[in-house]
């Protein structure tokens, strides 16, 4: 009786792959690769942060305070003979040589937290004015302030200025990628597909383009943007710079599809079936590079992030008052700075945990990209 | 081979002119000529020019020509061996980065070899023993070197060796030996800093060259080549280096083309956190300072040594791999 079930079982799942799209495939080919769910987890948790910056933020990211400044991270005890959420204040003095201020964490004083606390004023999307934080100081009026990471030169809050460079720098990625892949689905997709002269001028410009040093361009064309410009221009403009050089990679990946793709048998149906070239190459060719492609884009994304952090750390990307992962790393440009207060290295940390997670995503859409292999 | 060595030469010319029109461009990109912009700053720092001094400079440059006179007289000056003046500085461009453009040189070098040196075995052996403590341990070291911008492991470095040792590691000599001329000594000081940019720029590439040695390897093995060879007696180590190895590598050698370049301009961030003397953070100065000039001849030696290295890195393959030089020459 067992044995039969067990027989029945196994034509079932056979019957469920034989059937099932190509998506779908996809999906459980993916499934197995742990390391990847877990990239896309936090992935996710990433995105909610960019999307919602003002909501976890504790503090207004801009405003400073002249005597806070370098408070060192403050720590959330959760513990305490019993669930507590609080965090230990800090007692500033001035040195009395170097003027600077140094701050020693005081345990008899407590500075209560609260989940969905009331805190500054932000716009959820910038539409609607709300008051309402993921956590915070529990009574604000008193005067106590919390930094979970501290805060830089100015006294701003570390944490909420990560989060909110979190926003700036996942969406230059985004929208870097975004245009790169149009770019390169465009140029890659008539130069696979026609073949020819076309394709020889496109691969020679690819060439040509692939054997530049970016960084070196890149470095060149931030600094003759006009100082003047607002922050929203110069976005936009490091953007349309970062994707200027590095849409060639997609463009050769597509290319190599499509030329393989030319010659499979559904190709040439359609062809004599009288299909037009345009539907044979959006509703035919593309939807079976998809895949691929969404990989290779997974893939570029995290590029793009390191290099507006390396543009902006070097003070040719975005300029403060926008802020970014490489805006804030510009306060830990040198020694001194990282010696005096180390947590300024943490939105490095940020880069990194986004990068990997990207990675590691990637890597796992490329596997399953191709699930009949 | 020499066919397909002459015919690489041969787009060279092509190249650096394409290269330099790009160059040139960016000079050109800020607004405003940067005659007026130098008068402009010596107004501001008190000291003037007189109307003939600025007018020579400008007759100099043909600033009053059309774009492509102006280029036509920069690229001229250039091919004579004159890179100009930098107006910033005040010196001869060619002295100004002459030695900066050797250290670039020689800290890309021993880069490319650390790299080399390091992935291959890491890469071979997580390839032989997939799925061991070892393989794990590189792939997690792979992904996190991969992820972390160089800038970071700098800055991270020189913050422990700052706080745990107590020591600056910045530069590429010790004060003493600076401003010197080269001698036995001064290479010796050489050698004692520059393992530290040179491991931190390594890092990166090696963690990618590593992967893609790893995964071509994996392909090789299952090969049924490797178990007539087994079958015939030869030694695991033998029979894994002399045959799939060499057919893995391949791919390596022509990744060449593209890594060898990107050390040389990858390590200007680097050499910018760690104030070493070469021509990257004179470029990022002379970029925020808008002294074209210099910044044009800078980002033309990165030129320069981007089609080096995708010569050498051709070379090597067509030697490495009898089927490309044979595919050329049928041609």
């Amino acid at each position: 009786m067992t044995a039969e079930t067990a027989v029945i079982d196994t034509s079932d799942a056979a019957d469920a792959i034989s059937v099932a799209p190509n998506w779908k495939l996809v999906w459980w080919r993916f499934k197995k690769h742990r390391l990847a769910l877990v990239g896309g987890v936090v992935l996710f948790f990433i995105i909610l942060i960019a999307a919602f910056p003002g909501f976890f933020s504790t503090q207004n990211p801009s405003e400073s305070n002249k005597n806070g400044s370098f408070i060192p991270p403050q720590s959330i005890v959760l513990w305490d003979k019993g669930p507590a959420f609080y965090a230990f204040a800090v007692n500033g003095a001035r040195n009395k040589r170097s003027f600077r201020m140094e701050w020693t964490i005081d345990p008899t004083k407590k500075v209560p937290l609260r989940l969905f606390a009331t805190g500054y004023e932000w716009k959820v999307f910038g539409l609607f004015k709300t008051r309402i934080h993921f956590f915070g100081v529990a009574n604000p009026e008193a005067g106590q302030k919390f930094h979970l990471l501290g805060t830089d030169r100015l006294g701003r809050d570390q944490w909420s200025r990560l989060l909110h460079g979190t926003q700036v720098s996942l969406s230059i990625g985004l929208l870097a990628v975004f245009i790169s892949t149009i770019l390169g689905l465009f140029l890659g997709g008539i130069s696979g597909y026609f073949g020819g002269i076309i394709d020889m001028a496109i691969q020679r410009l690819i060439e040509l383009l692939q054997s530049i040093p970016p960084i070196p361009i890149w470095l060149a064309l931030s600094a003759a943007l006009p100082r003047t410009w607002s922050v929203a221009t110069t976005y936009l403009a490091i953007t349309g710079i970062l994707a200027l050089i590095t849409w060639t990679g997609l463009a050769r990946e597509v290319r190599g599809r499509f030329l393989v793709l030319r010659e499979e048998d559904f190709v040439v149906a359609a062809k004599l079936s009288g299909c037009s070239q345009m539907r044979i190459v959006f509703r035919h060719m593309l939807p079976t590079m998809s895949s691929h492609i969404i990989a290779a884009v997974t893939l570029a994304i995290p590029v793009m992030i390191i290099n507006e952090t390396f543009l902006s750390f070097l003070g040719l990307g975005l300029r403060p008052p926008a802020i970014s992962w490489g805006v804030l790393l510009q306060e830990a440009q040198n020694l001194q700075s990282v010696a005096l207060a180390p947590w300024l290295l943490l939105p490095g940390v940020a880069v990194i945990i986004t990068v990997l997670a990207l990675n590691v995503l990637g890597d796992g859409l490329r596997d399953a990209a191709d699930p009949y292999h | 081979m020499l066919y397909y060595i002459v015919k690489r030469l041969l787009i060279l010319p092509f190249l650096l002119f394409v290269f330099s029109v790009i160059a040139f461009l960016l000079i050109q990109a800020p607004p405003g000529d940067f005659v007026t912009s130098y008068v402009a700053e010596l107004a501001a720092s008190g000291s003037s020019m007189d109307q003939i001094q600025i007018e020579a400079l400008r007759q100099l440059y043909g600033l009053d020509q059309p774009v492509y006179v102006q280029y036509f007289k920069w690229i001229t000056r250039l091919l004579q061996g004159d890179l100009g003046i930098s107006l910033d500085f005040q010196k001869p461009i060619a002295d100004l980065i002459g030695q900066r453009l050797l250290l670039t040189v020689i800290l890309g070098l021993a880069t490319f070899f650390f790299t080399f040196a390091i992935a291959l075995p890491i890469g071979i052996i997580s390839a032989t023993r997939q799925y061991s403590f070892f393989d794990y341990f590189f792939t997690v070291f792979n992904y996190i070197g991969v992820a972390t911008p160089t800038f970071m492991t700098a800055l991270i470095l020189m913050w422990l060796a700052f706080t745990e040792l107590g020591i600056t590691i910045t530069g590429l000599f010790s004060p003493e030996y600076a401003d010197q001329p080269w001698s036995f000594g001064r290479v010796v000081d050489l050698g004692k800093h520059i393992w530290l940019p040179m491991v931190i720029l390594g890092l990166d590439g090696t963690a990618r060259l590593a992967r893609i040695l790893r995964a071509n390897l994996l392909d090789e093995l299952n090969k049924p080549y490797m178990e007539m060879a087994r079958a015939k007696g030869l030694s695991e180590w033998r029979l894994v280096l002399k045959y799939p190895v060499r057919l893995a590598i391949n791919p390596l050698v022509s990744s060449l083309g593209w890594y060898l370049p990107l050390i040389f301009s990858g390590s200007l961030i680097v050499a910018t956190v760690l104030n070493l003397p070469t021509i990257g953070p004179l470029l990022l100065r002379s970029l925020i300072g808008q002294d074209m000039f210099l910044a044009g001849a800078i980002v033309l030696s990165y030129f320069g040594l981007a089609v080096i290295g995708t010569l050498i890195s051709d070379i090597l393959l067509a030697w490495l791999d009898p089927r490309i030089r044979m595919e050329e020459a049928s041609k």
